[in-house]
């Protein structure tokens, strides 16, 4: 199964300190959110399977507890809230 | 309505209606600085009125109406017609406006700059800003900052000063020759009066300014001051606004700018000169 973030023009995007607040056009809800989430959306820009993410993600940061199982939970969130999709 | 006013206050308008003379003749009095509305379309409609026809006469008691209500608001006895109209004008402006973003917080300002307060009732944010109006600053309001998200600037809104308990003493004592309301006691706030804002606010009440310092002030604590971050002060404000959902993406990108670009600051002050020290300190090290 492959994940892919909404459209980045449905989001507003706005870096505040550690944490974020996203903006979900569609829905009119504000998300605080703390990093990885806006780094897990860049990365979802394109499809990608939980596997190829985490391996997109070890390579581009540094990631101490590459755990899928966790990345699994985490895009389930995500998905709830309407932020990823399943491609 | 049988009774009416019709006021600005900031850039809102109102028409005041009461099935009632005093109330109306009350808030015309502490009003009467205020100018009229520019037309005669207002911006908001406040209903003060008698849930029963006979209760205008036998236990009057005051029923809020308007474009907006709350289901489980009380009536209020006829001699809190002030604190009704106050509570009336406040719930229409919280629900129903949608030019500006509403913040809970009370508003100075000193050289086209202004200061927010923001906290929780008691708080002390309307009592440090009156105090604040003693002191050379200008009183922009003591209950809601109106940030104009076309331009990230405060709009104030210097409606009566409302103070409660302990404020009301120090008010009197601070500002003997200033108007006040008449005293209510035992409402569900305490001991209440309400203070009429100085010359200069009234005047100069369409003056917008732009935000410079947000103090986060607790009363009754130990002397304490922890910078506010952005993420923190967000959600803070968020919760502090009473129509940031209804504004959509315009409210998140006034605040998002708001407090990305305006240090946020929390203290805590055990009485009101340590406050006002505070205050003043901060302000200057911007």
């Amino acid at each position: 199964m492959r994940y892919v973030a909404v459209d980045s023009s449905a989001l507003r995007i706005a870096p505040l300190d550690t944490l974020s607040a996203i903006y979900h056009r569609a829905s009119g809800i504000t998300h605080i959110v703390d990093s990885p989430v806006p780094e897990l959306l860049a990365a979802l820009a394109q499809p990608r399977t939980v596997d190829e993410l985490l391996a997109h993600l070890s390579a581009e940061y540094d990631v101490p507890d590459a755990d899928s199982a966790a990345l699994a939970e985490r895009l389930a969130e995500l998905e709830g809230a309407g932020l990823v999709m399943r491609a | 309505m049988r009774h009416v006013h019709r006021l600005q206050i900031g850039p809102a308008s109102f028409r005041i209606g009461s099935d009632w003379a005093a109330p109306i003749a009350q808030v015309a009095d502490l009003y009467r600085d205020y100018p009229a509305p520019a037309d005669d379309v207002c911006d908001y409609t406040v209903r003060l009125f008698a849930a029963r026809p006979w209760r205008r006469w036998l236990r009057p008691a005051i029923t809020l109406g308007g474009d907006f209500t709350l289901p489980e608001a009380v009536p209020m006895p006829l001699a809190w017609g002030v604190l009704a109209a106050e509570m009336a004008m406040n719930l229409q402006l919280a629900l129903g406006e949608r030019r500006y973003l509403l913040l809970h917080a009370s508003a100075v300002e000193r050289d086209g700059r202004a200061l927010l307060m923001t906290g929780l009732s008691g708080a002390g944010k309307s009592t440090l800003a009156a105090l604040l109006a003693t002191r050379g600053w200008r009183l922009m309001g003591d209950e809601f900052a109106l940030l104009d998200p076309a331009t990230g600037r405060v709009h104030a809104f210097p409606r009566l000063v409302s103070l409660k308990n302990e404020s009301v003493g120090v008010m009197q004592a601070a500002v003997p020759g200033a108007r006040f309301g008449p005293l209510l006691g035992g409402t569900p706030k305490g001991d209440l009066r309400h203070l009429v804002p100085d010359a200069d606010a009234i005047a100069r009440m369409a003056e917008p300014a732009a935000p410079a310092l947000v103090l986060y002030p607790r009363y009754g604590f130990a002397d304490a001051e922890r910078m506010v971050p952005p993420g923190e002060g967000f959600v803070r404000l968020t919760q502090a606004s009473t129509n940031y959902t209804a504004l959509g993406e315009r409210g998140f990108d006034a605040l998002t700018a708001l407090v990305r670009s305006v240090p946020g600051i929390a203290i805590d002050y055990p009485d009101t000169d340590a406050a006002l020290g505070a205050v003043e300190r901060l302000w200057a090290a911007l």
